[in-house]
């Protein structure tokens, strides 16, 4: 007789393989996984398949053949002999320098915006809001290309600018005339800033492809030089403020540490400004932005700005009352109470959602399609893709790099949450 | 005490209280507070003005000179010149007279527009079971409006009485059908996507009625199957069956049925799909698709199983990683590497399913979201009461996550309707950049450029708050718990 303590018995039988818990997750995975291979093996079968009926292959070495074409915003040394990689360079570059310069201004105008939203000031308050809700709820595709219809149709021509034989005979001056005494002009192309250059030179070193002037390296080293040695002198007075209940006055000489060896530097090296100048038919001289950048960048912060003010007001307001409340009855002024005790436990609030939002902007980028902005978009997965014709590789290069791009931030954006977060013990 | 005589006064009644100063009443203690507090406030103030008065005196002539009757913007200015003196503007708002159907419509034909008007308005009804649930009369109010709005948008559209007098007793009858079994009306909703195929594309009705059969034959091995050997065994058996439906059987059978009668309507091509025709057709199909897929990603992604919750991290992250124009350029360059040989199909059907999967992604990590703020507590309730894995799910679980994560699937269903303005650049008429440079191309409209993007900017911004204040309307109703 079999009683009801005997244990089942301990061997296997094949339906346990759908029946029990144990080995159920084991044969769906199984499932899956082969499921999966099936599907996999099937895409590349078909792929091999289209790619020998249009008789091509995945090979990357189109990268390093001559590229061919010139690209007008090219911030490392670039000429239309360099090869496709290089291109493609130029265009991460390019991303990159719009990326950062969106993000810094997005989240000063975010900041600002969502800090003015709470005000007691009705009407600013209301302006605010306006602003935030014209720009999330419309497409970035229409900031974009309105920005730059507006900067290509309003400026003046660069003929305006031209005093022609006509003009100087009648002793009149052309209709447009530069900005800030001759240092900025403005045309229906780009905007034409005074570039800065070094005089002399301390020389470089060059590798192929890539060379690196002293100059820039020195520039650099004296930076980070100096912000080091500011951070030493806060910390210094921060210990003697703890210690003594005195902080000794620095502003002064952190002033003097971040501007003096700079400015010194800047001496040494013959730092001079190239102006823009009207040549025959065009600006010459000085660094010509395109309206490409400025409309993508106008574009970019005021709609990111928008999300980013949200993400402040937001984290300003989950803050309880108490808080503040506590720090007036401790006699705190407004102005304190909001840098020494909202904001530090807003920010925790702020931060993970501002991550997505530089992300969004990041990726946004690749909108430049819409003004022909030289992006990474634009050079490796435009020009380069329609000349090479090697989609598969372009494309697959390109959506790499971009989730390099995304995952390098949000690590980078996670480590600084991480720093700023409630230390729970 | 004194003695009464000799008090020499004794008010008789009290007086009545005397206003607060001036300062401090009324619009100017409520200008004192609100707008000049302190000196900061008063500079914030006055720059506010300032940009106000800016923007009113640039915009207000513009506005009130606009012109309606012109043909061309030489002509417009002309008028504005005429009317209101030398060198000033106005709106050239006959560009709008003009050309407002290619931004609605695109290249769709004239004659036909009723048809994505009507699916439009069917959307609505087939949208109120499940916006409104048991509530029948917020229900029987959608249906109502919208069938007024679309028999008045039909009459705006369509020159035939006939038609409208068709379509409109249509509408009645769905009104009816929700007045009196509310219930089925979750059938009609059931059909839209068949329907609203049938509308837009036109051709022979066999088509969509071929697909829905399909999962018809889903459902039936699903049901036939679920109680022997389970819900995950009966999908999978139901999917390969309708697969096998779709792919081998549906053609042979609905040629067969439309040589014995042949209905239909006219067929539309894609290409001549356009404007906000367009954005709502990618975007609605996109969201409803994207929704259960997503559903399935965020269950893959908080699995135990590791295998499973693998694929779904990387399914996730990858396409948030990349940017949609990517892609959309997968869609239009890459996807016939990957399907079969001489498989060509359309490219909105290939950008709907590229767009399809980018908001899966999005959808699944606000799902995600969402189930992370259910308490472990309801988890272990369903585990208790015997409920299996689908049931705790479907009756348990979901149903709360769901209602979490409202505000950021239509933030993120805001988000895709903007998006679709991208798809311009695989060449699709979108109504912003596609429709906008064909219009500001012809040589009558060259050089207008504020009008057209006011304009497509007001719908969508109509469209996008709209939706936003609705989403807000919503987690107001359904927070059942009390703050």
């Amino acid at each position: 007789m079999a009683l009801a303590t005997d244990l089942p018995k301990a061997g296997f039988r094949p339906s346990m393989l759908i029946y029990d818990t144990r080995y159920r997750s084991i044969t769906i995975q199984v499932i899956v996984l082969l499921l999966v291979l099936a599907g996999l093996s099937w895409l590349v079968h078909n792929t091999v398949q289209n790619l020998a009926a249009k008789d091509k292959d995945i090979n990357f070495g189109f990268l390093w053949n001559r590229a061919g074409y010139d690209i007008g915003q090219a911030l490392i040394p670039y000429t239309n002999d360099s090869t496709h990689f290089r291109a493609a360079m130029v265009g991460l570059v390019n991303t990159l320098v719009l990326a950062f310069c969106g993000c810094v201004l997005a989240t000063i105008l975010g900041v600002i915006a969502g800090v003015l939203r709470l005000s007691n000031n009705w009407l600013v308050g209301r302006l605010m809001t306006v602003y935030v809700e014209v720009f999330r709820n419309i497409p970035l595709l229409l900031w974009i290309i309105l920005a730059y219809v507006l900067l290509s149709e309003i400026p003046p021509t660069t003929a305006e600018f031209r005093a022609s034989a006509a003009l100087i005979a009648k002793g009149e001056a052309p209709t447009a005339a530069m900005m800030f005494g001759n240092t900025v002009a403005l045309t229906n192309q780009s905007v034409n800033i005074p570039g800065p250059y070094f005089t002399r030179s301390i020389g470089g070193l060059s590798f192929g492809d890539f060379s690196i002037s002293f100059n820039f390296l020195a520039v650099l080293a004296v930076v980070v030089g100096s912000v080091l040695a500011n951070r030493s002198l806060v910390r210094n007075a921060r210990a003697v403020h703890e210690a003594t209940g005195v902080r000794p006055v620095t502003w002064w000489k952190s002033i003097a540490i971040l501007a003096g060896p700079f400015a010194m530097l800047m001496l040494a090296l013959g730092l001079s400004f190239q102006l823009p100048v009207f040549g025959k038919f065009n600006f010459t001289g000085g660094i010509a932005v395109s309206h490409a950048f400025t409309a993508m960048l106008i574009a970019l912060s005021l709609y990111t700005g928008a999300y980013i003010a949200e993400a402040v007001r937001s984290g300003v307001v989950a803050i309880s009352r108490g808080q503040s409340e506590a720090a007036y009855a401790l006699g705190l002024r407004p102005g304190r109470t909001m840098s020494l005790i909202i904001l530090p436990q807003a920010l925790r609030v702020i931060i993970p959602p501002l991550i997505s939002q530089y992300l969004n902007l990041t990726k946004n980028t690749s909108l430049g399609i819409a003004v022909s902005y030289l992006d990474l978009r634009g050079t490796l997965g435009g020009i380069t893709l329609n000349q090479t014709g090697r989609e598969l590789e372009c494309m697959l290069l390109m959506m790499l790099i971009y989730l390099v791009i995304s995952l390098l931030i949000s690590l980078a954006m996670n480590v600084f949450n991480n720093s700023v977060k409630l230390k729970e013990r | 005490m004194a003695n009464r005589s000799e008090t020499a006064f004794v008010r008789g009644s009290m007086i009545a209280p005397s206003l607060p100063p001036v300062s401090e009443r009324g619009a100017v203690k409520w200008m004192r507070e609100n707008l000049f507090s302190s000196v900061f406030n008063t500079a914030l103030t006055v720059l506010g003005l300032l940009a106000v008065y800016l923007i009113v005196q640039a915009s207000l002539p513009w506005l009130l000179n606009g012109v309606w009757n012109a043909n061309s913007l030489g002509e417009c200015r002309k008028i504005v010149e005429a009317s209101a003196g030398e060198g000033a503007i106005g709106a050239c708002w006959a560009m709008l007279r003009e050309r407002w159907h290619q931004f609605l419509f695109g290249f769709y034909p004239r004659e036909l527009y009723w048809r994505p008007v009507l699916a439009l308005g069917l959307l609505f009804v087939a949208l109120a079971p499940i916006l409104y649930g048991d509530n029948r009369r917020g229900m029987l109010r959608l249906i109502g409006t919208v069938s007024v709005l679309t028999v008045l948008a039909l009459i705006g559209v369509d020159g035939s009485w006939l038609h409208i007098l068709v379509l409109a007793a249509l509408l009645a009858v769905l009104l009816g059908l929700g007045a009196v079994a509310q219930g089925k009306l979750i059938w009609f909703t059931l059909l839209y996507p068949a329907i609203g195929f049938f509308l837009l594309w036109g051709g022979s009705v066999w088509g969509p009625v071929g697909t829905m059969f399909g999962f018809v034959i889903l459902v039936a091995v699903y049901q036939a199957l679920k109680s022997n050997f389970g819900v995950v065994v009966g999908t999978g058996a139901g999917f390969v069956m309708a697969c096998i439906w779709w792919l081998a059987v549906q053609t042979t059978v609905t040629t067969f049925l439309a040589g014995i009668f042949d209905a239909g309507l006219e067929a539309v091509d894609s290409d001549q799909f356009g404007g906000f025709l367009l954005s709502l057709t990618i975007g609605v199909t996109a969201i409803a698709t994207a929704l259960p897929i997503g559903v399935m990603l965020a269950l893959g992604r908080r699995s135990d199983m590791f295998l499973i919750k693998t694929l779904s991290v990387g399914f996730i992250e990858f396409v948030r990683g990349v940017p949609l124009i990517t892609m959309l350029f997968t869609a239009s360059l890459l996807l016939q590497y990957f399907l079969p040989p001489q498989t060509n199909f359309d490219l909105i059907l290939r950008v709907i399913i590229l767009v399809t999967l980018f908001e899966a992604a999005y959808i699944a990590e606000v799902i995600r979201g969402g189930l992370a703020a259910l308490p472990r507590g309801q988890f272990e309730a369903g585990d208790a009461l015997g409920l299996d894995y689908w049931q705790a799910q479907r009756l348990i679980v979901m149903p709360q996550a769901l209602k979490i994560s409202i505000p950021g699937i239509v933030s993120s269903f805001i988000g895709l309707f903007k998006d679709t303005t991208l798809v311009a650049f695989v060449g699709l008429a979108d109504p912003l950049s596609g429709i906008t440079r064909i219009v500001r191309a012809d040589i009558n409209w060259k050089g207008i450029y504020w009008e057209p993007y006011l304009f497509v900017g007001a719908i969508f911004f109509i469209f996008c708050f709209g939706m936003s204040r609705y989403s807000m309307y919503l987690e107001r109703k359904l927070q059942t718990d009390h703050h």
